[in-house]
């Protein structure tokens, strides 16, 4: 007969092993991490880590582990560049980073419309976010970020519900070089390419997840 | 009725030529000097009438960028005709529909025979779709005519108009290097095309197209073809970077890309690789059908 004491000797010891190698990714996401500088997502990102549009904070709630893990991890050595993030990317260990990008995977997000290339372009956003300008080697968004801008594996993220303000600001830092973290450089060129007002019209266009396509 | 039909095509061919069986190159038409821009400017979609021919244009431009969703009972695999074609059939040097509609009709060796642009698109549909073609008459084809025709508007009849087809590369003096290829393939192709060349996917439809296996192109499609994958990735790849990769990277990644299984070419010869081989693959510019690579025969096709 094992004394009780005993038992919950182990078990609390059981407990407390598995609290230090697995960081809870909800705790994370709504208390912060153990370094007081991990500041909780939600505080920004919203409750629901659906973003805040007014101040451009992204959407979180729903992107692909793998990407969030890899943008984190850019932030720490700054080839994506943000005042706010950097240190606080510094602050979460390896292990909370894997733990919060699992949980925020996992939140739910706005369903995206199941748009396609399909029709032909009505007006000329619309023409940039389906089919590109080829004349400038500029290709169609949804041809890599997927129908509605849905995202692509881990590489090609949402655009879709995405605030318009944040996919502004980081088009223009592919512009002028203090975002260098896109793989194979697929985006700087791209972001090169395209004028002031391109690019405030297509991030309009899936901010408002690219609701307003019709059927043909 | 299909097999007979094979198989009469088969025995035809086999009378009409017995001595000079090996297939040239695809098309018989010549592809225009390398580096000459493409002048040709289709027209805009703004342009397209409010009538019927304008909403015939837009069912085969549908059809055109959405093949696989609209047509499951046409393609076999996983590809649209927007794959291959870049921008909607429009791009110079990404094999433009103004560029192949005002060429045809015209002789094929692959067929052997003078082909409408309507039996040509059946061509894609068979190798390059690993499908079912559409019949001439349908409204299917009709769509997709229309779409090429209305594209072509103003293009000259039967000129070689610069920015058609795949501009040649010519093979490097090195040849190609399967090893090298694979490292120009997981650097730069992989990202969209996945690791092992399987595409990537939405819900079912894919995004980003497999570059082998059962969803790509048949053993049969010009672009099982080293040179003209080198042709198409030099002038197309990857996807808002062309011409970065030189002309080495280009045929050692397309050598890659073309030594790897996809399903069989649709005209097997009595179920034999090495006679299809030599009645269709031997004198088609530079495969690898029916030969050995690194000890394992290429050609066995995948279901």
């Amino acid at each position: 007969m094992i004394p009780l004491d005993r038992i919950l000797m182990s078990s609390l010891l059981l407990f407390s092993v598995t609290a230090v190698n697995a960081a809870d990714g909800q705790k994370i996401f709504s208390q912060g991490g153990q370094n007081p500088a991990a500041m909780a997502c939600l505080g920004c990102h919203g409750v629901d880590g659906k973003g805040m549009a007014a101040a451009g904070f992204p959407r979180l709630a729903g992107l692909p582990a793998a990407y969030l893990s890899k943008q984190l991890h850019d932030f720490r050595s700054g080839s994506r560049k943000n005042p706010i993030m950097e240190p606080l990317a510094k602050a979460l260990s390896d292990e909370e980073i894997q733990a919060v990008t699992s949980t925020l995977a996992a939140m739910p997000s706005e369903p995206v419309a199941d748009t396609r290339r399909q029709q032909m372009a009505a007006d000329s956003t619309q023409k940039l976010a389906l089919y590109g300008d080829w004349s400038r080697q500029i290709p169609g968004c949804v041809q890599c970020h997927g129908p509605g801008g849905v995202g692509v594996g881990e590489h090609f993220p949402p655009l879709a519900h995405q605030p318009a303000a944040y996919l502004v600001a980081q088009l223009n830092a592919w512009r002028d070089g203090s975002r260098s973290n896109d793989p194979n450089q697929l985006m700087v060129g791209v972001a090169k390419a395209m004028n002031d007002e391109e690019i405030k019209a297509v991030a309009d266009y899936f901010a408002g997840a690219a609701s307003q396509e019709v059927k043909p | 009725m299909k097999p007979l039909m094979f198989a009469a095509l088969a025995l035809a061919l086999g009378s009409a030529h017995a001595a000079p069986i090996a297939m040239e190159d695809q098309s018989q038409l010549k592809v225009p000097a390398a580096g000459s821009a493409s002048g040709f400017v289709p027209p805009a979609e703004s342009e397209l009438p409010d009538n019927a021919f304008g909403k015939m244009v837009r069912e085969g431009h549908a059809l055109f960028v959405d093949t696989k969703r609209l047509m499951p009972d046409k393609v076999g695999n996983g590809l649209n005709c927007s794959n291959c074609h870049l921008d909607q059939g429009r791009l110079g040097n990404s094999a433009p529909l103004w560029g192949a509609y005002p060429m045809y009709p015209a002789y094929r060796k692959k067929n052997d025979k003078v082909n409408t642009f309507a039996e040509r698109i059946q061509g894609c549909f068979q190798f390059s779709m690993n499908g079912t073609p559409p019949a001439a008459d349908s409204a299917q084809m009709t769509a997709l005519s229309v779409y090429a025709y209305w594209l072509a508007s103003k293009a000259p009849i039967g000129v070689e108009t610069p920015g058609r087809g795949y501009p040649e590369v010519a093979q490097p003096a090195q040849g190609y290097d399967f090893k090298r290829g694979e490292q120009v393939y997981q650097q730069q192709c992989a990202i969209c095309h996945g690791a092992e060349g399987q595409g990537q996917k939405v819900a079912q439809d894919y995004v980003m197209p497999p570059l082998w296996g059962k969803d790509s192109y048949n053993w049969g499609a010009g672009m099982h073809r080293i040179n003209t994958a080198a042709s198409f990735i030099k002038y197309n790849m990857p996807l808002g970077k062309p011409g970065s990769l030189s002309d080495q990277q280009a045929w050692d990644v397309a050598a890659f890309i073309n030594r790897h299984e996809r399903p069989q070419d649709p005209r097997l010869v009595e179920g034999s690789i090495e006679k299809t081989r030599v009645k269709y693959h031997a004198n088609d510019g530079v495969n690898l059908y029916g030969q050995k690579v690194e000890g394992v025969l290429i050609g066995k096709g995948v279901l």
